[in-house]
């Protein structure tokens, strides 16, 4: 009888400890938000296009890490960026539905302009420079080439242009080898199907 | 002999340090014996705004005006950079972007002058003859005016090398006559011609930066060369601490880590520099430029070029002006049809390929080659699969396992790769020359090293646009909230009375302004 009063206290003494340690870990190492969100946010290109059908980067990690969105929405981010969200999140891979174009640069053609500080508005990195009735003019170093500005500009005197190349950012292709060939369509065909 | 054998025999001092690996490839060394020609004047000289390492120069003179050779025609931007000369007197004709030897064919802002054929000099710089009793830092700041940079290839700023810093003591200069590159003969010419230039030029730099000693490093298959080399030494009496070295015959033994290491056994660590274990490692043609800087006083405006090749009939080694038309120069050499041929920038292991021969001769060109398509290795094979040989790895003189790296190159993944040190991968090109295979190996790891630099640009500028959409969102939230404070206090004061207020405040050039500021740090 008493073999089984001391189990009972020592056992009961003990998920009371284990109570108390846990209940106070709770409250030290909280974590303010979800970790997840700022790992995928940390994977996207951050264009803040909304071309994922998210208002930007940051609503679309919330979804992807909360709300089980899919992964593959990420137009600019392109198939490397669907990879490596799939693989943060432990999903299978997902088909691109749109192809990521080459990036591109905004430009205002400052003859036109007519001052109306509409695009600078809807710049989601502050990217565009100008004040009313005057030149607007895009910062083309903080350009993402979101394309949020041609909408709203009333007399379409924004371009989206081709970024130029610069010789100091030009990386060696692949060889263009047999094998190579073959180990590309291999990777695709992986994709693809999964 | 097994590498650890070797490694023990080096220790025990039984044997010389030697670098790991490495190979033997055809010397074709067929300009050895050619003595050196100047090169006539050509009509064009294009001058690229960068031929080193590091940001590039802008100009300084305009388009129509008159320039004599050696004169500053573009000024350096930043620290790591060094000024630009003309060649010779003439008329700036334009300034535009012009293709340069690069693999990628591309081009960037280049000085074109039209030579007058006068070649009439500038004459500001005052030769400097009592460099014994000058302060080295003049000096250094001499080299930097005269536009020095590594002449071996890797055209690194010559005056950052001189350090003029307590905390880096110099033990020892190594002088690098050992052009490990088939075909290249430059260095060679240079050293069995003007030897008392390259040791005068020694002697300056060992002043500057307060050392006895030095090594002239020549490879075997010069031996004429390390005989000039040691008699012009033996005819002075202020380098008794000066050795010349000969070291076996063995591609990449001219290589600035391997060559420190088969001369002094000690290794740069990976990310260093050889200043950070007391060394000093200058090419003789460098040597011989910081003596022409310094005594002459005349800027750096000519090299010496090996020209070369199966596909050149009179192959040899000219005195060029930096700026002058590559065309010109193979046509000198009887090279005027380039159907079937391939033009090289530097040696057959490291030099680049380029897409046409208009280019000009910069600060790194060495040698050009022209090679035949049918010499060309990889012309007439096929990248097979690997057979887990492993010769590639006994090749690698960074001590790298390639057949592992290659994989995880092709495969992008670039972490692994990382980890496995590809940053380390000199490019020297001996595991695809050893390559039973024929995988271009050196290849894909270029491939892997540009994907890589990419991914961290595309990082950096992500990190960017983040902070910059964060900090238009603050404002958005704070205009919100000034806004409704007002309303509140509208209403409060005018209790009946509607206000029509905007949405959103405008965004003021001045919080433009704020978040330029805010990432300025970031962007590049």
């Amino acid at each position: 009888m008493m073999g089984l009063l001391y189990a009972l206290l020592s056992l009961g003494a003990f998920a009371l400890l284990a109570g108390v340690v846990l209940a106070v870990a709770q409250k030290v190492f909280h974590v303010e938000g979800d970790p997840m969100v700022d790992k995928v946010d940390a994977l996207l290109p951050q264009t803040q296009c909304g071309q994922c059908g998210y208002p930007g980067c940051k609503p679309y990690a919330t979804a992807v890490a909360s709300e089980g969105a899919e992964v593959n929405h990420c137009v600019p981010g392109g198939e490397r960026t669907m990879l490596a969200i799939a693989d943060l999140m432990g999903v299978e891979p997902k088909a691109l539905e749109q192809e990521a174009t080459a990036p591109m640069v905004a430009f205002v053609r400052e003859d036109e302009c007519i001052g109306c500080t509409l695009c600078i508005k809807a710049c989601p990195v502050d990217a565009i420079i100008g004040a009313p009735k005057q030149y607007h003019t895009v910062l083309a170093a903080h350009c993402t080439g979101c394309e949020l500005c041609v909408e709203p500009c009333p007399v379409d005197c924004i371009d989206m242009l081709v970024k130029p190349e610069l010789i100091e950012h030009w990386a060696w292709p692949l060889p263009k080898t047999r094998r190579s060939k073959l180990g590309h369509e291999r990777r695709e065909n992986h994709a693809g199907h999964a | 002999m097994p590498a650890m054998l070797r490694n023990l025999a080096q220790r025990l001092g039984m044997m010389a340090h030697s670098f790991d690996g490495g190979i033997h490839p055809q010397q074709h060394k067929v300009s050895a014996s050619l003595h050196s020609e100047a090169c006539p004047l050509a009509s064009l000289y294009t001058l690229p705004m960068k031929m080193h390492i590091g940001s590039p120069c802008s100009p300084i003179v305009a388009v129509g005006e008159r320039v004599l050779r050696g004169q500053k025609i573009a000024k350096s931007e930043g620290y790591l950079s060094v000024p630009v000369h003309a060649p010779t007197s003439g008329r700036i004709l334009r300034i535009e972007k012009a293709a340069i030897p690069h693999p990628s064919g591309m081009g960037i802002p280049s000085i074109v002058i039209e030579a007058d054929g006068d070649d009439n000099e500038e004459q500001i710089l005052e030769p400097i003859n009592d460099w014994h009793n000058t302060d080295p830092a003049l000096l250094r700041e001499r080299v930097r005016m005269c536009g020095l940079a590594g002449l071996g290839g890797a055209v690194f700023p010559t005056f950052i090398k001189l350090v003029q810093d307590s905390r880096f003591a110099i033990e020892t200069v190594i002088l690098n006559g050992i052009e490990c590159e088939p075909w290249l003969t430059n260095d060679h010419r240079l050293m069995l011609e003007y030897a008392d230039d390259i040791l005068s030029g020694l002697a300056i730099m060992m002043h500057m930066v307060k050392t006895a000693s030095a090594i002239i490093a020549i490879e075997e298959n010069k031996a004429d060369a390390a005989l000039v080399m040691r008699e012009a030494l033996a005819a002075r009496d202020d380098m008794a601490e000066v050795r010349v070295v000969v070291l076996p015959t063995r591609y990449p033994q001219g290589s600035e880590k391997q060559l420190i290491y088969s001369l002094t056994g000690r290794e740069v660590s990976a990310g260093k520099l050889p200043i950070h274990i007391g060394v000093l490692c200058l090419n003789v043609g460098t040597t011989r430029a910081v003596y022409q800087a310094v005594v002459k006083a005349k800027a750096l405006t000519e090299r010496m070029v090996t020209i070369s090749g199966d596909a050149i009939a009179q192959p040899g080694n000219l005195r060029v002006r930096i700026g002058t038309p590559m065309r010109y120069l193979f046509g000198l050499r009887g090279l005027e049809n380039f159907t079937g041929v391939r033009i090289l920038h530097g040696g057959p292991m490291m030099g680049e390929l380029l897409r046409h021969p208009d280019v000009p001769v910069v600060k790194s060109t060495n040698g050009m080659l022209a090679m035949r398509e049918a010499s060309f290795m990889g012309a007439h094979t096929q990248e097979q699969a690997c057979i887990r040989c492993g010769h590639c790895s006994e090749a690698c003189p960074s001590s790298l396992v390639p057949n592992l790296l290659v994989d995880q190159c092709r495969s992008d993944q670039f972490e692994k790769a990382e980890a496995y040190n590809l940053f380390d991968c000199i490019e020297c090109g001996a595991c695809s020359y050893v390559c039973p295979s024929n995988i271009p190996l050196v290849h894909y790891f270029r491939y892997g090293k540009g994907q890589i630099a990419q991914q961290r640009r595309e990082k950096v500028f992500a990190e960017a646009s983040r902070e910059r959409s964060e900090y238009r969102d603050q404002r958005k939230e704070r205009d919100k909230q000034a806004l409704a404070a007002k309303r509140k206090s509208v209403r409060k004061t005018h209790a009946p009375k509607v206000e029509v207020v905007k949405e959103n405040g405008p965004t003021t050039a001045t919080d433009v302004v704020n978040n330029d500021k805010l990432n300025k740090g970031n962007i590049e």
